[in-house]
């Protein structure tokens, strides 16, 4: 199980994670290459579909990066994808999926390294639960 | 609206176990308004039969549709070429929607995707509450055009009763009293008096009571 490369992917809104991802490039810190970026205008657009399409598509992890509750460029954006999140961990329970495989995390602009942790934090943690198809 | 909330995954995916070839359909009307049985969530009961099946390994074609409306024959008939190539068909319309299928394609297995609910409408968004019982005789301009018979836990027609209190029906604190919103509304429309005037039992022929109820306005029948 050591050589499992999960696949992960991560919607990032593109006011406070990708430009946190800029700043961890500045700092040479590097993504780890399982982590596919979808770069959003806000993570509030990120519906529920959305969130199941890429473990319909075979991915073993995905995971939304947004931004801090209070500083939202559009006021309530990651409070409604910290919802769709929350509602797409009961339908993974419903399938037997274990919920973990999909989370939100906050952000903001300047947090490079955090940026970078997080991918790595949600590599490691998906890599514990095993690959999503068993093979 | 006629408003209904998604049946668990879980007893879906157990009533369509046997059956790999399904056919998901939703409904543009009440359903797609409260966010239960529209083009949305066809796609995303589709994407979760999809994963599970997957999860699972089985082999499975899920097919999206949805229509203009289930509860009249003309969007019903949409489907006549393409029912047939599936084994199952989850219906995420009202319970008339999962009926009329049935009624159409006879020899076609149809499941309900949806448990309905009431008629009723949203208060904010995500938020649905009761206003119509469909009794058959609308008398909501006696009380303030504020219905007893669906809001009323007990359907008074001479209310409130000693469970009122605080504004609140005793069977729940989340449940208003309509009659203390009934008694308010006609104080503050200088009516109060017209609620002494006691309103006879109820007849319930024109609700559900009376059967099975159907409609024919002649004007409108070819």
């Amino acid at each position: 199980m050591n050589d499992f490369k999960p696949q992960i992917v991560a919607f990032c809104c593109s006011n406070c994670a990708s430009s946190a991802a800029n700043v961890a490039e500045g700092m040479k810190k590097a993504l780890p290459d399982n982590v596919k970026i979808i770069q959003i205008p806000c993570t509030g657009r990120v519906e529920i579909l959305h969130l199941l399409k890429p473990f319909e598509e075979g991915a073993d992890g995905v995971y939304v990066a947004g931004c801090q509750e209070d500083s939202c460029q559009y006021v309530s954006g990651i409070a409604k994808a910290t919802k769709r999140v929350t509602h797409v961990k009961k339908i993974l329970e419903e399938l037997s999926i274990e919920p973990d495989r999909i989370d939100v995390f906050n952000l903001s602009a300047g947090k490079g390294q955090e940026f970078v942790e997080v991918a790595y934090e949600m590599v490691n943690k998906v890599k514990e639960l095993g690959p999503f198809l068993q093979a | 609206m006629i408003v209904a909330e998604p049946k668990p995954i879980k007893e879906l995916l157990e009533m369509v176990k046997d059956f790999n070839r399904i056919l998901v359909v939703g409904c543009k009307g009440c359903v797609t308004v409260c966010n239960v049985g529209g083009a949305k969530e066809v796609a995303i009961l589709a994407s979760s039969i999809r994963i599970s099946r997957k999860k699972m390994a089985q082999e499975i074609e899920v097919e999206e549709h949805t229509l203009e409306r289930q509860c009249d024959p003309e969007y019903v008939d949409e489907l006549k070429d393409m029912i047939g190539d599936y084994d199952a068909v989850i219906s995420i319309a009202c319970g008339v929607g999962p009926q009329f299928l049935s009624e159409r394609y006879p020899s076609s297995r149809i499941f309900p995707g949806v448990n309905t609910q009431f008629m009723g409408g949203a208060e904010e968004h995500g938020i649905w509450s009761e206003r119509c019982a469909g009794c058959g005789t609308c008398v909501v301009h006696y009380f303030g055009g504020l219905c007893p018979i669906a809001r009323c836990s007990k359907s008074l027609l001479n209310g409130p009763c000693g469970g009122s209190a605080n504004g609140k029906c005793e069977i729940s604190k989340d449940v208003e009293c309509i009659w203390d919103l009934i008694v308010r509304k006609m104080m503050e429309q200088d009516r109060l008096d017209e609620l002494i005037e006691f309103k006879p039992p109820k007849s319930w022929i024109t609700a559900r009571d009376g059967g099975p109820r159907r409609m024919i306005r002649e004007e409108l029948v070819k």
